[in-house]
C-alpha cells in the first residue's frame, strides 16, 4: 500500500507520477540526508533512529564493508582502513594533500593526473570513491523511507568549494548512480531553509560552527539571487576544541598529570562532551570522572571556551571586512552546526552582530532541509512560480592573451548559469591554430592565476594577422562547472573542452588568491602595462624589419636604413632592460617617429604603384 | 455517511497545517486516473468550496466534495509508518480491487 503526503491544492500527483528528490549535507564529519513530506522539509534516521551518519567508510579486502556508525567502530582498531574526513581530500591534488598529511593518517599515492589515491585493504580508494559510498547510504536510506526510487538530489558543497572540488563532488554523486539536480552551497542552503529567500533583498551571516571547522560566510540576496560576498573561517576549530578545553580542567581539577594513557584521555574526552552538552540546558552538572567527584558550572565552563568563541568573532569582523558590510547592515545571521547550541556561542554571536540568531531549526539539520527544499523545486513539485535560487561562481574565469596577461571572460560573483563570448585574432600571417589557456583568478598576470585548462584550435585557414575572427565561449553550467569553446567565425572550425581539473584549491588559497589581488593591485596594473608595451615592441620591431627588408633600398639612403636599424636594436635592448612601461612606451615612440617619413614614403610608393598606367578618368570614375 | 481519521492522523495533519501557516483543513477526494480506475487526493485546503461536506475531528478539518463522498464513504485516514517509510493511508470499505502498489483502484 502506498502511503500518501499532502499535497498543495490542486496539485496531488498522478498515480506513479510522483517525484521524488532530496537534500543531501555530504559533510567532513557527518551527513545526513534530508526530504520534503506534505510540504515539510525534515532529516531521515536510520533503523536506530539516528539522523546523523558520520562521513566515514570502512575498508576489508573485500571492499567497502561498513558505512557511518559501524564503520566508526573501526576507527581504533583499523585506523588505514576507516577513512573519515575525504571530503577534505575531493578535488585537490597530490601536494595539496602532502599539506594535510600531517593531520591524517593514511598512506597515499598520487598518480592520474594527480588525483591523490589512498591505500586500503581493498587496493587504492580516492576520496571521490569513499563520498560516493557515502552517498549511497544515504540514498538507500531516502529511497527505504520513500518505498520509492528517487528521481534526483540535490548536494551542498561549501561555498569556497572551487571547480576541481564541486566537480569531484558531482563525480562522486554520479559514481553513487544519484542524479544531481544542483549542487547548493551550504550557507544559501542554511538561509533557504529558514524561507530567508523569500525576502526581496538582504545581507545575511551564516554562523557555521561544527566538530572540527568553523565558516562564516557572508551572503547578500537581491532579486532572488545569492551572493557570496565574503567567506571565511578555521579550519580547525570547533566543539572538539570545546571538549578538549574542558577536559584540560578536569585533569588539572583532578590533579592527574600530563602523561595520560590513552584510555584515560577517552573518558576525560567524554565526560567533558557530556558536560558541555548537559550545560546547554542546565546551570550546572555534577561530574564523577574516575574517582574524582566535582561539578561544572556553566559560568566556569564560558571562561574554558572564551578565547575559542572570539576567534571566531574575529573570523567574522574579518570576513564582514572582506565583504564591505558594516554590522548594521546584516538582517539576519543564520546558526548552522551542532556546537552553535552553546549558550556562550549564541550569545557572543548575537552580541557581535546585533541581531538575535535564528536558530528555531536544529542546526545540525539545517543544511540538509535547505538542500531538500530546493531539490523539491528543482524536481517539480512546487507550482512554477516557485523562485528559483541561483548561485554565483567564487572566482574569475579568464583566458591569456598575448604577454601572459589575463582577460576576463567571466567575474567574479556572476550568477550562474551564465554563458559569455569574446572574440580574438590571430597575432601573425598565416597562423593556423591557436592555444586557449583556461584560468581562475583575480590577478593580472597568468603566472598569478590558477590553470584550469589547455587546448588549442586547429585548421584556422591561413589569413592575414588580424583578419580570423575567433569567438571564445564560456559557459558555467548550474552547478558552476565550466565548458569552454572557440570557433573560427569564416570557417567554422571548433574545438572545445570541459574543464575538469585534477586538483583543487584550498579554501585558505583562494582568500588568498582575492587577498592578493587587493593587495598588488597597483603591481599587476604596472605588469599589465609593461607586457601591453613589450607586445607592441615586439609588433613594432617585427613590422618594421620586414618593411625595411621589402622597400629599404629602393626608398632609403644607406644613413637612413642604419639609423633605422639603431633605432631597432636600442628598441630590442630596452625591451629585455626595462620594467617601466613609461620608458618603453617612450621609446616606442621614438622609433615611431624616427621610422615616419619611411612610411609615408612606403605609402606614397604603394599609391603610385597602383595609379600607375591609368588616366586620370579611370580614377575619378571608380 | 461519514468518514473518520486516526489520531496519529489527526496529530501528522495540525503539525503540517501549523508549518504551512495557513489553510483551514485537508481535502480527501477522488478522482479518475491511473491504472486501476480511481486515485486518492490529499491535498491541503485554502477555501472550502461550496457544496463540500466538512468533518471536524478535534478541531482539524477534513474536507471533501459530495461525489467523492460516495467514493470514501466509510473510510478511516490513518498515519502509519512502516519501517523507514512513513505516511497517510486511506482505509477505504469500498474498494474491491486496486493496483500493485495501491496508487490507484476502483469500486
Amino acid at each position: 500500500m502506498v502511503l500518501l503526503q499532502i499535497s498543495e491544492p490542486g496539485q496531488s500527483p498522478q498515480p506513479h507520477q510522483r517525484k521524488h528528490a532530496v537534500g543531501i549535507d555530504l559533510g567532513t564529519t557527518n551527513s545526513l540526508v534530508a526530504l520534503v513530506r506534505s510540504g515539510m522539509p525534515e532529516t531521515l534516521a536510520d533503523q536506530e533512529g539516528h539522523h546523523l551518519m558520520p562521513s566515514i567508510v570502512h575498508y576489508t579486502d573485500e571492499g567497502a564493508s561498513a558505512v557511518g556508525y559501524e564503520a566508526a567502530e573501526f576507527n581504533i582498531s583499523d585506523p588505514l582502513n576507516t577513512i573519515s574526513s575525504a571530503k577534505r581530500l575531493l578535488g585537490r591534488g597530490v601536494s595539496d594533500v602532502m599539506k594535510l598529511g600531517d593531520q591524517l593518517p593514511y598512506e597515499f599515492q598520487g598518480e592520474e593526473a594527480g588525483m591523490p589515491k589512498i591505500k586500503t585493504a581493498s587496493g587504492l580508494v580516492s576520496p571521490i570513491q569513499v563520498s560516493a559510498e557515502i552517498l549511497r547510504n544515504l540514498v538507500t536510506r531516502a529511497e527505504a523511507s520513500l518505498d520509492a526510487m528517487l528521481d534526483g538530489a540535490v548536494i551542498t558543497v561549501p561555498a569556497y568549494f572551487d571547480e576541481a572540488q564541486r566537480q569531484a563532488t558531482k563525480d562522486a554523486a554520479t559514481l553513487a548512480g544519484i542524479k544531481v539536480l544542483r549542487l547548493l552551497s551550504e550557507p544559501t542552503a542554511a538561509a533557504i531553509a529558514y524561507g530567508l529567500d523569500e525576502a526581496k533583498e538582504g545581507v545575511i551571516a551564516i554562523y557555521d560552527l561544527g566538530g572540527g571547522t568553523f565558516d562564516i560566510s557572508v551572503l547578500r540576496l537581491s532579486r532572488g539571487v545569492f551572493e557570496v560576498l565574503a567567506t571565511g573561517g578555521d579550519s580547525a576549530l570547533g566543539g572538539d576544541d570545546f571538549d578538549y578545553a574542558i577536559a584540560q580542567w578536569l585533569c588539572a581539577e583532578i590533579g592527574m598529570g600530563d602523561s595520560l594513557n590513552p584510555m584515560e584521555q577517552r573518558i576525560l574526552l567524554e565526560t567533558a562532551k557530556a558536560a558541555k552538552e548537559e550545560l546547554t540546558e542546565s546551570d550546572e552538572v555534577q561530574l564523577e570522572v574516575l574517582d574524582w567527584k566535582g561539578a561544572l558550572s556553566r559560568e566556569i565552563m564560558d571562561t574554558l571556551i572564551e578565547d575559542l568563541v572570539a576567534k571566531t568573532v574575529r573570523a567574522c569582523r574579518r570576513a564582514l571586512r572582506d565583504a564591505g558590510v558594516n554590522v548594521g547592515e546584516i538582517d539576519n545571521v543564520v546558526l548552522v552546526g551542532g556546537s552553535t547550541r552553546t549558550p556562550l556561542v549564541r550569545k557572543q554571536v548575537a552580541n557581535y552582530f546585533e541581531v538575535e540568531p535564528m536558530c528555531s531549526l536544529d542546526p545540525d539539520c539545517v543544511v540538509a532541509m535547505g538542500a531538500a527544499v530546493q531539490a523539491d523545486v528543482l524536481v517539480g513539485n512546487k507550482s512554477g512560480d516557485e523562485m528559483l535560487l541561483l548561485d554565483v561562481i567564487p572566482l574569475s574565469l579568464g583566458i591569456e592573451t598575448m604577454g601572459g596577461l589575463i582577460e576576463k571572460i567571466i567575474h567574479r560573483n556572476t550568477t550562474i548559469p551564465v554563458a559569455k563570448a569574446q572574440e580574438f585574432t590571430t597575432y601573425i600571417d598565416g597562423q593556423t591554430a591557436m592555444a586557449i589557456h583556461v584560468l581562475q583568478g583575480e590577478r593580472e598576470l597568468v603566472d598569478d592565476c590558477r590553470s584550469l585548462a589547455r587546448f588549442e584550435l586547429r585548421g584556422i585557414p591561413p589569413m592575414v594577422a588580424g583578419a580570423a575572427k575567433i569567438r571564445v565561449t564560456y559557459q558555467v553550467d548550474a552547478d558552476g562547472l565550466l565548458n569552454v569553446t572557440a570557433r573560427e567565425l569564416t570557417s567554422n572550425v571548433e574545438s572545445r573542452i570541459e574543464v575538469k581539473p585534477s586538483y583543487g584549491l584550498a579554501e585558505d588559497e583562494i582568500t588568498q588568491m582575492l587577498q592578493d589581488s587587493f593587495s598588488y593591485a597597483r603591481e599587476d596594473m604596472q605588469a599589465r602595462a609593461l607586457r601591453e608595451q613589450q607586445v607592441e615592441a615586439d609588433r613594432m620591431i617585427e613590422d618594421l624589419e620586414a618593411a625595411i627588408n621589402k622597400d629599404a633600398e629602393a626608398l632609403l639612403s644607406d644613413e637612413e636604413i642604419q639609423c633605422l636599424k639603431i633605432g631597432i636594436e636600442e628598441l630590442q635592448q630596452l625591451r629585455i632592460d626595462t620594467l617601466e612601461h613609461r620608458v618603453l612606451a617612450r621609446q616606442i615612440e621614438a622609433l615611431g617617429k624616427l621610422s615616419e617619413s619611411f612610411a609615408a614614403r612606403r605609402m606614397d610608393a604603394s599609391i603610385k604603384n597602383a595609379l600607375a598606367g591609368q588616366s586620370l578618368d579611370d580614377i575619378e570614375r571608380s | 455517511m461519514a468518514i473518520t481519521m486516526t489520531s496519529a492522523a489527526q496529530q501528522h495533519v495540525r503539525k503540517h497545517l501549523e508549518h504551512r501557516a495557513k489553510g483551514v483543513g485537508v481535502r480527501l477526494g477522488v478522482r479518475t486516473t491511473g491504472c486501476s480506475g480511481l486515485s486518492y487526493v490529499l491535498e491541503f485546503v485554502d477555501d472550502a468550496l461550496a457544496g463540500d461536506e466538512v468533518f471536524e475531528f478535534d478541531e482539524v478539518k477534513l474536507v471533501i466534495d459530495p461525489k467523492s463522498l460516495l467514493y470514501l464513504d466509510g473510510t478511516e485516514l490513518d498515519y502509519v509508518k512502516e519501517g523507514l517509510n512513513e505516511g497517510f493511508e486511506f482505509r477505504n470499505p469500498n474498494v474491491k480491487d486496486e493496483c500493485g502498489c495501491g496508487e490507484s483502484f476502483h469500486v
